[in-house]
């Protein structure tokens, strides 16, 4: 027999811990596209500020969330097993190295400023991938998705900075196809370990369906401005960048249910039997 | 050493929810906290139909997620394998409820409280403004445990060191106690009975079982 469904969404974390995963994504993203730009001699220090702020943008909101504010500092004491220490121990050299650079213009930085980046975009990766609660987080799969969802939003937004378009928009087009690399393989992790309903349900609803059109959209746009026709670059950047957001937020906040409490049998009363319980 | 468990049988359960009662009496916790629940679940379709009360909260797990992923250190596991939350630590960030298989935690971000804004006396007297803003869960009672053991006195044998939920278990449903001594009602009935416990696949080792039927696993 099977169990009554038990699962329900989630109500710790709302759009102020999504903005956080938005800010962090978009931001390395973008961080990684600069000093990949600035290492091949473009000038790359307002997208690199920018990404910087994007960060910081996330974190902040974070900051709005948690219970205890004015104990923020405690979020360093636990590197040994928390992504969320580490992440937070990367934030602070990630933004005096990038800083440093767009300050002293540097060369030498940029490779730190690069794996910092990397190293936060694979921190939040991870986050997700420890909430064991949450089904549609635990997946392996996300932490491919986190990273190539922040790639694509990076370099999306990178394009409305007008530098290199040409170039960019490839990037950008190959972080896409990764992002749908990734998606495809996400929800196979999900339906294969029998994710709960409501996550399923959320992942295929209509706004989830809208952002995935505007995901490929955005595909499309890329591929045009890669073939010569500049504009569509500009659209297509945002378009990969709005979409992720929005994909992001639906994983926070609304495709998050718990696995929700479950028996493998049923008790034995008086001259009853029990029965065994499968995963419904 | 000592591993307290708690044993939920579900042969004897009714539903009354005395224990839940009890809990939120003796920690004060606010109204939609309730660190010890009776889950009422439904299993399979008409006319085979089973309804199973299912007594549920902090499961003290052997590896326990919340721990882990806790960036402050606030969540800790004691030795005799009580997971604790340092109120002065945690900084209510709530991804230990995220990481718990077994939604056994709690925030509240306000002070509220049964009746309006204004607190009863028991209210009044048991708020404690330590637990606003932070995650929150079931304890096992371990003030009791800790006052009770300090005095001579035996968890899971003697009301003074046992946890209010099992005190005032009704139907004897629920029991505590140190499943590392042999001698204890918890080892005997974990050796007696057949047993299950909650989300096993997920490898956290709950010290929380629940006995369905007679005879050794």
């Amino acid at each position: 027999m099977k169990q009554m469904a038990t699962a329900k969404r989630q109500g710790f974390w709302d759009l102020r811990a999504a903005g956080n995963f938005i800010g962090g994504g978009t931001g390395t993203g973008l961080v990684l596209v600069s000093t990949a730009m600035a290492a091949a001699g473009i000038e790359a220090r307002l997208p690199l500020a920018a990404g910087l702020c994007c960060v910081m943008l996330g974190l902040s909101l974070v900051w709005l969330e948690i219970g205890k504010p004015w104990r923020a500092l405690n979020v360093f004491f636990h590197p040994q097993t928390s992504w969320m220490t580490r992440e937070g121990i990367v934030a602070a050299p990630l933004t005096a190295a990038g800083a440093g650079y767009i300050l002293l213009g540097h060369w030498m930085l940029l490779p730190a400023v690069a794996g910092l980046a990397a190293g936060f975009l694979y921190c939040q990766a991870r986050i997700l991938k420890a909430s064991r609660g949450i089904p549609a987080w635990k997946q392996p799969e996300i932490v491919a998705l986190i990273i190539a969802t922040g790639l694509a939003e990076g370099s999306g937004a990178a394009l409305v900075f007008g530098t290199s378009a040409t170039i960019l928009a490839g990037v950008a087009l190959a972080a896409g196809l990764g992002r749908e690399l990734a998606w495809a393989r996400y929800r196979r992790g999900l339906a294969r370990d029998q994710a709960p309903q409501g996550t399923m349900d959320c992942l295929a609803s209509p706004p989830a369906r809208a952002l995935r059109t505007a995901q490929l959209a955005a595909l499309a746009l890329l591929a045009l401005a890669v073939a010569g026709y500049a504009p569509a670059g500009v659209a297509g950047g945002v378009l990969a960048a709005l979409s992720g957001w929005g994909i992001k937020a639906l994983l926070v906040t609304r495709a998050a249910f718990t696995r929700g409490p479950r028996i493998t049998h049923t008790p034995v009363r008086g001259r009853g039997l029990s029965r065994p319980v499968e995963v419904g | 050493m000592t591993r307290y468990v708690m044993i939920a049988d579900l042969r004897r359960c009714v539903g009354c929810q005395t224990c839940t009662a009890a809990c939120k009496e003796t920690n004060g916790t606010p109204p939609g906290v309730q660190w010890r629940r009776v889950l009422d679940l439904e299993a399979g379709t008409y006319p085979e139909v089973s309804r199973v009360f299912v007594p549920t909260g902090c499961q003290h797990c052997d590896e326990p997620p919340c721990r882990d992923v806790c960036p402050s250190t606030a969540t800790a596991k004691r030795t005799d394998g009580i997971v604790t939350i340092d109120y002065d630590i945690c900084i209510g960030c709530g991804y230990c409820a995220m990481s718990c298989p077994y939604e056994a935690r709690y925030k509240v971000d306000h002070a509220s409280f049964a009746y309006g804004d204004t607190p009863t006396a028991a209210e009044r007297a048991r708020f404690d403004p330590a637990k606003i803003g932070v995650v929150t869960k079931c304890t096992f009672c371990v003030d009791r445990i800790d006052a009770g053991v300090k005095a001579g006195k035996r968890p899971g044998t003697d009301p003074e060191a046992s946890p209010a939920c099992v005190n005032s278990c009704l139907s004897g449903a629920l029991r505590f106690g140190d499943l590392d001594d042999g001698d204890s009602e918890v080892s005997r009935l974990i050796a007696g009975n057949q047993w299950f416990r909650m989300h096993e696949d997920e490898g956290t080792g709950p010290g929380f079982y629940y006995l369905w039927d007679k005879g050794a696993l």
